[in-house]
Order: structure tokens, then C-alpha cells, then sequence
């Protein structure tokens, strides 16, 4: 005999999808942004991602900035990104 | 966001050397398996298709109810699905959740709040009804469901995925814990009461269903597991504890009902009471173990208690602030950790205090590892051992129970 029971699940927001933002033609010459959220050894690997960009694209410039704090918006460092940069590499995430 | 451009290193990067640092770099995507600069650079300059450029938006409509052939067959659909803690459940049938529902004077429509995974996934919402098919699940009764309905309105989830593999406690009081049938005596913390086991896991089934989920690699990353995710939620003994209650030391009054919250759960460690040979020694031990990056939560045995009143700490205040000043750990060793080089450090570098005095001392130079408020104190069991814990377990909040009423 069929069974009725409750679906234990929650309500899922509607998904309002954002179109992603237009990307360059090409990185050369431009600004990128390296953007720390600082979780353990990620100064070090920005670093080193600075470092190979130097080393096989030294047409980019890379700059290194971190957020404040882990998991907390920067809106200064948004501000100066937005201004200054063409592109953004943040990490690591979880 | 499943558009996001994003590129996976083959492992974490905490305590890699910056020389495996570079070969991460010049290595492969984990996830796609092509050299991961490639998938960076592409995810900054690369062609964007329409899907990208239109954006979505969707709804994920919910049914009430669902279907199964037969009894078997449902708790087959339950397991598949994820919707369980791998152990068997009672299903939650019209009938059984109308019983639930008579627990609390609220409405089943009514929204309790809004859950997700982690920080940055989207919080799902829910309602009464979905919480009390939770706690039916769960083998809870209705004089359980005002409580596990405040642990549901707390915005803590049971399931957070955190590398770390997290885990909530939850310590229950005020009048409600005996009127519950909770266990505050004797075993409190095994399971040996139907109060204790089912309300802990109506907490984390509610969790992982009313989130959107608790799936390994999907919404769960916590690479070891915890097992008090299956059920941690603990009365207080207030009839027998020399000291206020914890809730009173978080604002309530001692005859109202509250449920505090922690995260964390990743170490238990033995403490020592002032009956005890060197239990100083023994507590600075154990305190030099924790792990620097979470306060622990001491659950002391009523008889622990009392002989720390005897030994000159007539509130919890005079042992939290013992606690803290004994608490010792290398400056160096501090820093080196990394949950506090990732939250604590910004905080020190901005000349917030105590951290910036910590920053500030040499490699060996001691630090105290904890501030007294930090520290939580409950008194749990049977009075038959001067027996204490140390928990890993940040302090998250403190709800109450009787508007759940």
C-alpha cells in the first residue's frame, strides 16, 4: 500500500542569477588584483602566484591586498580594486 | 553560483612550503584536470557563452509530502535522498507530526528561521511543520519540540561545513529541561535518555534538511567527521550546582527556559577538581592541549564543582578567570595556528586588544591563550566523581525556549 510522509527539506530561496561581469580581451598591460582573505599561508601563496605572473606574464601587473578579516567584506580594498584594477583573483575559499 | 569562474589547488595550502606553493601553481586543476593557470587565466579573460551573460533565476518549488510504495520503500527514499543521519528514523507521516505539532502553541505556517551550510551558501528558510517532521524523525516527542524548536530559531546550524569539521552543543536551561524529561544526572552526556538523544539529533537532522543539505563534498567539507554531530544536547544540573546557571550568565533569568549554543567539538579532554593531587598542573596540561583557536566549554560533575567552591572559587567567574590566567601557550606556537593567523591576526594588527599584546610578545615568550569571557562553565551529572571535561567550543548564542512553548 502506498505511503504519504513529509518531505523533511527546507524552502530554497528563488535563485536570482546574475549575469557575470564582462571579461577583458586580454591581460596584458592591465591590473590584477591578488586579494588575500586571509586563511592560513594564503599571503604566502599570493606570493608565489605574483611571482609566476612576473616570471611568464610580465606584461600584468599584480598587486597583493587582504580583506580585513576572514569571511568579512573589505569595502575600502572594493573601492580601490574597482578604481584601480581591471581584474581580481581572490583566495583561497573553502 | 554555478557559473563562477573559479580554479582548484590539488590540496589546502596550510604548512605547504612556498616551493609546493609554485608547484601547485604550475600543476593541474583538481577539479578539471587541465594546468590550473590555465583555468585561472581563463576564468579572467576568457569567452563568456550566453548562459553567462543572461543570468538565471529560477525557483526550486517544494512538495509537501511524498510518496513511497510501501514503509520500507520510504525509509529507502529517506536514506538515497540524504535525508537521514545514516541511522534508521521514524517516519514522518500526517499523524505522527500533528502530534508534534501539539507541543507548541505556534502555528505550523509560521517561519522559524533560516539555516545554510557555511557562511557564504544561500540560507534556506523553513517553517514549524518543517521542523516538527524533523523532530519525528528524530524519535522526539512533543514535550521535546519547544526546545528543538529554539535550537531551529537559533541561526546556528548543527552542520556546518567547515574543514575543521565543527559540530554544535547545545546546553539546555531553566525549568523546561526537567519538564522535558531531560537527564541532568547520572549518564547525562551517554545515552541514556530519550530527551537528551532526540532533541540533540532533531538539531542535527533539522539542520542538514532545512539547510539544503549536509553532503560530503557537496554542503559538508569536514574532512574527519565529528561524531557529536549525531546528538549533543545536555541539561544543566542547576538542582545540584553550587553556581548559577549558564544561562543566567548570558542574560536570562534562572526561571526562564534557554538553550546556549558552541561550535566545535573537536577535542574532550580530561580536567582535574582541587580534590585532585596536582590538579593544577594537570589543568594547565589540559588547557595547553586545547586548541588555542576555541574557548573551551568545562562540564564539570556536581561534586567537581563543589570542591572547587571549597578550594576558593565561590562562582564560575573566579574558576573562568583561573582558567584563562593559567591557560599558556608560546607566542610563537599562538600564532602558528592557523584559525587564529586567519581570525585573530587582522584583529591584533588593528590594534584590538588583547590580541595586539599577544602579536606583539617575542616567539617564546608566554601568552594566555584565552579571555575569561570566552570560557564557559556547566555543571552536568551525577555527583558520584569529581569528574570534569574540557570541550573545544565557541560560544555562539543563547535562545529561549518558552516563546516555543
Amino acid at each position: 500500500m502506498t505511503i504519504s510522509v513529509y518531505d523533511p527539506r527546507g524552502y530554497p530561496p528563488k535563485v536570482e542569477g546574475r549575469s557575470l561581469a564582462p571579461r577583458l580581451e586580454s591581460l596584458d598591460g592591465k591590473v590584477v588584483y591578488l586579494v588575500i582573505a586571509p586563511f592560513d599561508n594564503t599571503d604566502v601563496f599570493m606570493e608565489r602566484l605574483a611571482a609566476w605572473f612576473k616570471e611568464n606574464r610580465p606584461q600584468v601587473e599584480t598587486r597583493i591586498v587582504a580583506t580585513e578579516a576572514f569571511g568579512q567584506d573589505s569595502p575600502a580594498m572594493r573601492a580601490e580594486i574597482e578604481a584601480s584594477g581591471d581584474a581580481a583573483v581572490v583566495g583561497l575559499g573553502l | 553560483m554555478p557559473r563562477m569562474r573559479q580554479a582548484y589547488l590539488p590540496g589546502a595550502i596550510s604548512g605547504r612550503s612556498a616551493t609546493e606553493l609554485t608547484g601547485y601553481i604550475e600543476g593541474t586543476d583538481a577539479v578539471s584536470g587541465r594546468p590550473f593557470m590555465d583555468e585561472l587565466l581563463d576564468a579572467l579573460a576568457g569567452r563568456l557563452d550566453e548562459e553567462d551573460l543572461r543570468g538565471s533565476a529560477y525557483e526550486r518549488p517544494r512538495q509537501q509530502l511524498v510518496e513511497a510504495a510501501d514503509e520500507r520503500a520510504a525509509h529507502a527514499l529517506f536514506l538515497e535522498n540524504r535525508w537521514t543521519d545514516g541511522l534508521p528514523i521514524v517516519l514522518p507521516t500526517e499523524e505522527r507530526v500533528r502530534e508534534m505539532l501539539a507541543g507548541t502553541s505556534r502555528r505550523p505556517d509560521e517561519v522559524v528561521g533560516r539555516l545554510a551550510p557555511a557562511k557564504f551558501r544561500e540560507r534556506w528558510e523553513f517553517t514549524v511543520e518543517k521542523v516538527a517532521v524533523n523532530a519525528v524523525m528524530a524519535g522526539a516527542g512533543p514535550e521535546h519540540f519547544p526546545i528543538v524548536l529554539a535550537l531551529a530559531s537559533s541561526g546556528v546550524t548543527a552542520r556546518m561545513s567547515s574543514l575543521t569539521s565543527m559540530a554544535a552543543i547545545a546546553i539546555v536551561n531553566g525549568p523546561i529541561r526537567l519538564e522535558a524529561g531531560m537527564n541532568t544526572g547520572m549518564g547525562a552526556m551517554g545515552p541514556y535518555s530519550r530527551a537528551n538523544a532526540t532533541i540533540g539529533r532533531a538539531y542535527g537532522l533539522l539542520s542538514q534538511n532545512l539547510q539544503g543539505g549536509s553532503v560530503p563534498g557537496e554542503t559538508y567539507m569536514g574532512t574527519l567527521g565529528n561524531n557529536y554531530a549525531y546528538t549533543a544536547a545536555f541539561p544543566e544540573n542547576e538542582e545540584d550546582s553550587p553556581w548559577e546557571p549558564l544561562h543566567v550568565q548570558h542574560g536570562f533569568r534562572p526561571d526562564e527556559s534557554a538553550v546556549s549554543l558552541f561550535l566545535g567539538g573537536w577535542y574532550t579532554i580530561s580536567g582535574a577538581s582541587p580534590r585532585r593531587r596536582h590538579w593544577e598542573e594537570i589543568l594547565r596540561g589540559a588547557l595547553r592541549a586545547c586548541d588555542p583557536a576555541f574557548a573551551p566549554l568545562v562540564v564539570m560533575d556536581p561534586t567537581a564543582a563543589n570542591d572547587f567552591v571549597e578550594a576558593g572559587f565561590p562562582g564560575k567567574d573566579d574558576v573562568r578567570a583561573w582558567l584563562a590566567r593559567n591557560g599558556r601557550m608560546s607566542a610563537g606556537e599562538y600564532w602558528s595556528n592557523g584559525v587564529v593567523r586567519a581570525i585573530l591576526r587582522p584583529l591584533a594588527l588593528a590594534g584590538e586588544e588583547p590580541h595586539a599584546t599577544r602579536y606583539r610578545a617575542s616567539g617564546d615568550e608566554p601568552v594566555e591563550i584565552y579571555d575569561a569571557g570566552d570560557i564557559n562553565i556547566a555543571v552536568i551529572g551525577g555527583g558520584t566523581a569529581n569528574a570534569s571535561k574540557l570541550i573545544a567550543a565557541r560560544y555562539e548564542t543563547t535562545v529561549p525556549v518558552d516563546p516555543w512553548r
